[in-house]
């Protein structure tokens, strides 16, 4: 149990499958995006929220558990983080949890994470700072609001002393620390060190149907239809449209003097500058 | 709960698979198809001109809302003054209101920050909820949650906004989780929908490359952060008055449980590309680092970060955190200034998000004018230091 001195620390990460960003390509012609044929990837924050995890891991025994949500592909995800040093990776995958915002991504994270404290200790709850794909940043305030528990976010260095952690969070100009006690929620944007590397051993026996790799459906969490996926969001997209659709590039001719007096009338003209 | 084709209606005419943000749409044999990857968020639903696109998403009983009303706005409080944000807010605020008719309200949070309601009149609010206790006096999150949720109970809004600072990125979800509320995050435009007085709240996705339009069809207040530096200023109003509203506070021993101990100002700012406001960035036109140096001279001038290529940080000119697109950073500042850059797709993928994309390239053809709203061919050896001059002619 949390609080006696001979229990491990117990962590829970949450990681996100997403478009790996750096392959999207788009048509030259009409310059839209190509969806088709994305490798999925860890979100970049999110390795740093394992990082972080894994060095707790390394200096204080951690249990590290990798949490996530998306269709059962995502579980290359939790591969690759048991790869990593996770000890063990549960997917929360079932149709009723697709389309979901952020209220409702939210509810179902928290329901899971009460199911591993149904199962033993749970300390503290990692996550990146945001997804790459959504950039909302809402899951980690989120998820701790659910389960009642202080948050510290924009954490760039993490310590962890009996019952209370320590945090260097970065904000623009300024790094605060401050002292919280556990369990806690916290969300990463930097590590110390650079996040580690899958090992290969590792991933071989992470891909082992042995391999302490989970899935739940929405029964095995209790999370009713009506909270989960579209229906349990709160928001609802109405309309997309390409912003590059308005983008009519303009050319200001004429000198290197009479290009840049041009550009900065522009840019002021939008108060840009 | 599903989305489904009516074949005697659909024309095959692919209007939904441009409008669906998932790629789960296809026209097939002239008939629009659904592929697994749809989440059923309905954007095809509206986007179809022929109701050729069944669904039985509309048919949630939608509460009665008609309680909730009036804007109210955040206010950030930083170093004793109003955050731009907020007052950016207040200008749009008050734009809304007019529109529905209902008043602007502004919540303000602190120790000692009475003095600031004039400002607040002056810019705009009708009404200030005024809470002022020893624990407010710097922002924690359980405390101001705790504030803002009885203040929402209480005075039921219609619409909340806040800022999409690391503060208002910070506070808002957790008030939203609280209050069971929907949340829009960094939103770059509001209106109000004609037809039933919604607000519409639109942000980009996908990294910038959609843009999505959200609404909060039944809860309210609708909650919405909105990116800095987007909306503009109202018209002053000196010598205006405004309504205050005192909040009584009683923190709780487990609202102040996160505790400062220390808070130490970076001489040596940490690269954050990610939420500057101007990016000049540099390719391998640069040629150098004398070529680096001048656009770190021009981003100094504009007030923001110097970014580059890949090709600019394997040459060293640059350090990692600067590179944006392929394996470095997506951006989306309001001004992007790519000067040297030719504008491999990789790069474009991560500056596409700018509102304004600025290109100076010698080569006529270089597909970074593509994106561009405003092209130079030319050198930037020769527009940077021009540009530079004007700047400096103008302060």
């Amino acid at each position: 149990m949390p609080g006696q001195p001979d229990s491990p620390l117990c962590v829970a990460v949450l990681v996100k499958q997403v478009p790996d960003s750096a392959e999207i390509k788009m048509d030259p012609r009409t310059g839209t995006l190509i969806r088709e044929g994305v490798p999925a990837v860890m979100n970049p924050d999110d390795r740093l929220g394992l990082e972080t995890a894994l060095a707790l891991k390394d200096s204080l025994g951690a249990l590290v558990t990798a949490l996530s949500m998306g269709p059962i592909q995502a579980v290359d995800v939790l591969s690759e983080a048991l790869a990593m040093g996770a000890d063990r990776g549960v997917l929360l995958s079932d149709r009723n949890f697709a389309g979901a915002d952020t209220w409702a991504t939210s509810f179902t994270l928290g329901r899971a994470l009460e199911r591993l404290m149904s199962q033993g200790p749970l300390d503290l709850v990692i996550c990146g700072r945001q997804a790459s794909d959504g950039d909302t940043a809402q899951i980690g305030p989120q998820v701790a609001e659910h389960l009642g528990w202080p948050q510290v976010t924009y954490v760039e260095r993490l310590e962890v002393e009996g019952r209370e952690l320590r945090a260097w969070r970065r904000l623009p100009g300024l790094v605060q620390k401050v002292l919280c006690p556990l369990p806690a929620v916290v969300t990463v944007l930097a590590t110390p060190q650079a996040p580690r590397w899958p090992l290969v051993d590792r991933l071989l026996w992470a891909c082992r149907e042995a391999a302490p790799l989970e899935v739940w459906d929405a029964a095995d969490i209790e999370a009713p239809a009506a909270r989960t996926g579209l229906k349990g969001s709160l928001t609802r997209v109405v309309k997309t449209f390409s912003p590059k659709g308005q983008r009519v590039t303009q050319w200001l001719e004429g000198t290197a003097a009479e290009q840049s007096q041009a550009l900065l009338a522009e840019l002021r003209g939008h108060k840009l500058i | 709960m599903a989305i489904w084709v009516i074949a005697d209606k659909c024309t095959g005419c692919g209007l939904c698979v441009k409008a669906c943000p998932y790629g789960a749409m296809q026209v097939q044999d002239k008939l629009a198809a659904l592929g697994p990857r749809c989440t059923q968020c309905g954007a095809c639903l509206e986007a179809c001109k022929f109701e050729a696109l069944g669904s039985d998403l509309a048919d949630e009983p939608r509460p009665d809302l008609s309680g909730y009303r009036g804007v109210w706005v955040f206010c950030e409080v930083q170093d004793g003054a109003l955050a731009r944000v907020s007052l950016e807010l207040l200008g749009q605020g008050a734009r809304l209101a007019a529109e529905l008719g209902q008043t602007l309200a502004t919540v303000l949070l602190g120790e000692d920050v009475e003095g600031l309601v004039p400002e607040l009149a002056a810019q705009g609010a009708d009404r200030v909820y005024l809470a002022q206790d020893a624990g407010l006096a710097a922002y924690s999150t359980l405390a101001y949650t705790r504030v803002l949720s009885e203040l929402i109970a209480t005075h039921r809004p219609n619409i909340l906004l806040l800022g999409a600072t690391p503060l208002g990125r910070d506070l808002a979800p957790r008030l939203s989780r609280r209050l069971d509320l929907g949340l829009t995050a960094d939103c770059t435009e509001l209106a109000i929908d004609p037809v039933d007085g919604g607000l519409w709240q639109t942000r980009p996705a996908f990294g910038g490359n959609v843009m999505a339009t959200i609404v909060t069809p039944t809860a309210r207040p609708q909650m919405a952060t909105v990116r800095p530096g987007v909306m503009a200023l109202g018209p002053r109003r000196d010598g205006a008055q405004a309504e205050v509203v005192r909040h009584p506070v009683r923190l709780e021993p487990g609202d102040l449980l996160v505790r400062l101990l220390a808070s130490q100002a970076q001489g040596q700012r940490p690269v954050d590309l990610g939420a500057a406001r101007v990016i000049v960035a540099g390719g391998r036109g640069c040629g150098g680092p004398q070529g680096m140096e001048l656009l770190a001279q021009l981003a100094q001038a504009l007030g923001g970060e110097l970014g580059g290529t890949r090709v600019a940080v394997e040459e060293g000119w640059l350090g990692q955190a600067r590179q944006i697109g392929q394996t470095g950073v997506t951006v989306r500042p309001d001004l992007y200034i790519a000067c040297g850059i030719s504008g491999a797709i990789q790069h474009r993928a991560g500056c596409l998000g700018a509102r304004y994309i600025v290109a100076i390239n010698r080569d006529r053809r270089a597909p970074i004018f593509s994106v561009a709203d405003y092209a130079l061919a030319g050198d930037m050896f020769k527009i940077v230091p021009a540009m530079l001059a004007a700047l400096k002619g103008a302060a």
